[in-house]
């Protein structure tokens, strides 16, 4: 018989060294895992909130947001109101993994499994996290960030980086690239690119430039809107990148913070399209592994049974008329599709045959996983993979809530043959993120005259803009533009159905 | 593959106290009203304790481009009995709208927990002692010995024995002189020697390295070291509070519980300030005595008033116990402002003489019945008293009180910041 690893709930490094080493065993040699080294860090309570408050991250910038998320989750979590993660792992190489210190043995086996193997393979494999991370430099990167926010503040004053970053962040989640460029970002080079830049100013400083006469400004002739409209970039989605680029009167210091928020939002960007595949993916791992070690006897029974106790917990799905219900579960939804993909790829039934021809029968499970994992999100990943059988299981329906209906809101298709594909799309798009978000794009700018930004907000099912919270984001918008700046929400037929205008707040002047 | 396992439980904790401080710098106007309500609903005792405190997010806000409103289309598992085609019936206004339970974003109020210190400093920070520098500028610094290195000279009682035996070693080393086992060796030798030559020349030798023995003392004045000790100056850090309280019959629960709550506020003022605060809780009728805290408002007693009695046994005690230039002394009196006749003369007598001098602060409060309508009538005779001392020039400070809720924005009036308030005269 082999050697059970650890005996009991308690633990010590040797022991988790073991479970490593066994969960790593079967996750290269049954599963055929590609991953990044792993670095696995023990942690406290009190870490762990610190951790939750930087997104995360083990080092961030300073930023009094951070301190009053800070402050929520301690108050909920000393009340009791909120368990902590069991663990967080981070998109890096190595993939860092931190493992709360009262996990019992079975836990931290159920965890090693789940982040430094399951979550590890999808961040190295799949093509989102490859196009739009860099998961070499992103360390470097914030501790470059975190102590260039320290300098700015040393040179600039707190109050003034304050101020950027706040605007910055407003604009985070419209700061992103949506479409892959001509070039992998390279977090290292960014870093560099900041001292070189810095270095030139001071190497061609000279202050006598302040003394020389401005001449006349010369008038330019009118370009046609077309031809400024290229010259900016425009329409532009990227509203950090905009500003970052060109907008008139931001010091280089001020690009530089615009920059790092936009590089951090870009990073974070493939895990808010992938939540499903992500939990789906680490979960299907530690079940396989998990089994695995109990086949081998490395783990008793007692413990398996403590892992299904919490196994079953992570991928319960409380039904819609459930008190506890809050949206699908990602890790029930997800680890639900990879088992189903399992059962399709070696136990097909005959609708699973004419569903998906390409896959079931083919058995090869695991190569076909791992090319899934490797090549789709969300979005994709449900419009291809859901299938009749989960639908029925999960006994899914569409509801459609139109305002204007007077009779209520309609059910529009459930899980019957009728409905199926319906159903699966709707799925689909509620978790496309370009679809969640509101399309808000730079689109013009008056530059002869009061240079005036504008923006249009292509409103889709009439769904428009919070109002107070719009004012308040255009507001930190303006006074990073130092001009007036419209917001125009149109619908799909090009009608004007409001507009925002905002000036900038005078002290930005400073700038 | 090379896999790191790290303990990072030992890691200085606090990462986020950075953050959490901008969070409250910036807060703070905001929180501070919130510490202000929430200590008045608190019991006194418990006012200071942290705890959680409720602002409202307008400032503490972080928007974003969200969307609402318009058609809404979802999927949702657990059908039962639908079919397409149903209609469900519209539960109430915007029920189907799922607030999310985020991070209250979707609340105007933000709730947190401060801890006990953060709440006590933002409790206290526009106040501050009294400044009383040109009264007691000597008072409040003494003269403190610290040790500072060694002397060649000094008193018998500071010669440091181990400075002394090193350098005298290190003396008999560089003059080599013998030691006790070259001489004994020696001795050894001229025991066992049996040819006489050898022998005597032996004993000269001995007698050589006797003689160097004699002119190489094993301890000689130059050795002698002593510890050196120099004066500084030293704040004083530690205060003693008088509790003075008439607890004669006339005073009620309610009086008693209002002159506590002043108490208290004041010890938790004192307690920032000083590392070391000492409570003396004196009691009177016509005769004082001083208690424990629990006698001192909780025990019954009885009988007349004299307040005088009360001043004397501070004096006493601050004779014995509490001299003047090692300790901050601060007193407050709480009464409802009887007093006999015939004892205002001595009362008067026994403040400005003997106990104003020593004193950073003195307090007087004078305590009403809820409802206050004794106010309206004429001063009673202690306040007649203390007002007569005060504008001779006495520094005093009084307040009456009868409602709880009064109690902190009289104490925040006694230690405000005399900058901010210079103009506001007090009653």
């Amino acid at each position: 018989m082999t050697e059970r690893l650890f005996e009991g709930a308690d633990w010590d490094f040797h022991t988790l060294q073991r479970i490593t080493d066994a969960c790593e065993e079967v996750a290269l040699k049954d599963l055929g895992l590609d991953v990044y080294p792993n670095q696995i860090e023990v942690i406290t309570a009190e870490q762990m909130l610190d951790a939750y408050s930087s997104v995360g991250m083990p080092l961030f910038y300073k930023h009094w947001s951070f301190g009053k998320h800070f402050a929520y989750h301690e108050a909920s979590y000393r009340k009791g109101l909120m368990g902590l993660a069991y663990e967080i792992v981070i998109n890096s190489s190595p993939c860092i993994s931190y493992l709360m210190e009262e996990n019992t043995a079975t836990m931290q086996t159920l965890v090693i499994a789940h982040a430094a193997f399951g979550h590890n393979h999808f961040f190295k494999n799949n093509y989102l996290f490859k196009q739009w991370t860099d998961a070499e430099g992103i360390l470097d990167y914030l501790d470059f960030a975190k102590n260039y926010v320290m300098q700015c503040e040393e040179r600039y004053g707190r109050t003034e980086v304050e101020r950027t970053l706040d605007a910055a962040h407003a604009l985070m989640s419209h700061g992103i690239d949506r479409y892959p460029g001509k070039k992998q970002l390279d977090l290292r080079e960014e870093e560099k690119r900041a001292g070189r830049r810095r270095q030139h100013e001071e190497e061609v400083f000279n202050d006598l430039w302040r003394t020389v006469p401005k001449g006349a400004s010369k008038a330019r002739t009118a370009i046609s809107l077309e031809r400024r409209r290229k010259l900016l970039g425009l329409p532009q989605e990227n509203l950090l990148y905009f500003l970052e680029k060109s907008a008139p009167r931001l010091a280089p210091w001020q690009r530089e913070l615009l920059r790092i928020v936009r590089h951090i939002a870009q990073y974070f960007y493939p895990q808010s399209q992938t939540k499903v595949m992500n939990e789906g993916t680490a979960t299907y791992v530690h079940y396989r592994i998990m089994t695995q070690l109990h086949q081998q006897g490395r783990i008793t029974d007692g413990n398996f049974l403590e892992f299904l106790g919490s196994h079953t917990n992570v991928v319960f799905q409380p039904e819609f008329d459930d008190q506890r219900f809050s949206g699908f579960n990602p890790y029930a939804l997800g680890f639900a599709m990879m088992q189903d993909i399992e059962r399709i790829v070696a136990n097909p039934s005959d609708e699973d045959r004419e569903w998906f021809p390409d896959i079931a029968g083919k058995n090869d499970v695991m190569g076909v996983l791992r090319d899934v994992w490797a090549n789709y999100r969300d979005e994709s990943f449900i419009a291809q993979f859901l299938s009749p059988k989960l639908m029925r299981q999960l006994r899914m329906f569409h509801l459609h809530d139109d305002p204007e209906e007077r009779a209520g809101i309609r059910v529009d298709a459930i899980h019957d043959e009728r409905g199926f594909r319906r159903v699966r799309r709707e799925l689909a798009r509620q978790h496309d993120v370009g679809y969640i978000d509101a399309n808000i794009e730079v689109v013009d700018v008056d530059l002869s005259g009061d240079r005036r930004l504008i923006l249009h907000h292509r409103v889709i099912k009439g769904s428009q803009l919070n109002e107070t919270d719009a004012k308040r984001v255009l507001q930190h918008l303006a006074d990073l533009w130092t001009y007036d700046v419209a917001l125009i929400e149109v619908d799909g037929s090009d009608k004007v159905l409001r507009e925002y205008v905002v000036s900038p707040r005078p002290i930005t002047a400073a700038a | 593959m090379a896999i790191h396992i790290i303990d990072r439980r030992l890691n200085p904790g606090g990462k986020s106290l950075e953050n959490r401080q901008r969070f409250l710098r910036r807060a703070k106007s905001l929180v501070q009203g919130a510490v202000k309500k929430t200590s008045q609903e608190r019991d006194i005792k418990d006012v200071l304790e942290g705890g959680e405190v409720t602002i409202p997010l307008d400032g503490m806000h972080e928007p974003r481009f969200r969307r609402e409103g318009g058609t809404r289309d979802m999927v949702l598992p657990g059908n039962k009995k639908f079919i397409e085609g149903d209609y469900l019936q519209r539960s109430g206004q915007g029920s189907a709208k799922d607030s999310g339970p985020g991070e209250g974003d979707s609340e105007d109020a933000f709730r947190f927990v401060l801890s006990r210190d953060e709440f006590v400093d933002l409790f206290l920070d526009d106040l501050e002692l009294p400044d009383l520098a040109k009264r007691k500028i000597a008072q409040t610094e003494s003269e403190g010995i610290q040790r500072a290195g060694y002397t060649t000279s000094g008193s018998p009682a500071n010669i440091s024995v181990s400075r002394t035996v090193k350098l005298a070693l290190a003396r008999r080393i560089a003059l080599k002189r013998p030691s006790k086992e070259e001489i004994d060796e020696l001795e050894a030798a001229i025991a066992a020697a049996t040819d006489e030559d050898e022998r005597a020349e032996l004993v000269l030798r001995l007698e050589k390295l006797k003689a160097k023995t004699k002119r190489i003392p094993f301890i000689d004045p130059l050795d002698i070291r002593y510890r050196r000790y120099e004066k500084v100056p030293r704040p004083v850090a530690q205060a003693v509070m008088f509790c003075l309280m008439d607890v004669s019959g006339s005073m009620s629960e309610h009086m008693k519980d209002l002159a506590k709550r002043f108490y208290m506020l004041l010890y938790v003022f004192l307690k920032r300030r000083y590392k070391h605060v000492e409570i003396v809780f004196i009691r009177h009728t016509d005769r004082a005595e001083e208690v424990d805290e629990q006698t001192f408002f909780y025990g019954p007693a009885s009988g007349g008033t004299l307040v005088s009695s009360a001043l004397q046994a501070m004096h006493e005690i601050v004779r014995e116990r509490f001299n003047p230039s090692d300790w901050n002394i601060y007193a407050a009196q709480a009464s409802d402002g009887d007093n006999s006749y015939s004892d205002g003369e001595l009362t008067g007598l026994l403040l400005t003489e003997k106990i104003l001098p020593v004193c950073q602060f003195f307090a007087y409060l004078e305590v009403g019945e809820s409802g206050g309508s004794a106010f309206d009538l004429s001063d009673s005779s202690l306040w007649t008293l203390y007002e007569r001392l005060r504008n001779s020039g006495a520094p005093l400070s009084m307040r009456k009180v009868s409602e709880r809720s009064e109690i902190f924005p009289v104490f925040h009036d006694l230690f405000q910041r005399r900058d901010t308030a210079q103009e506001k005269a007090a009653p």
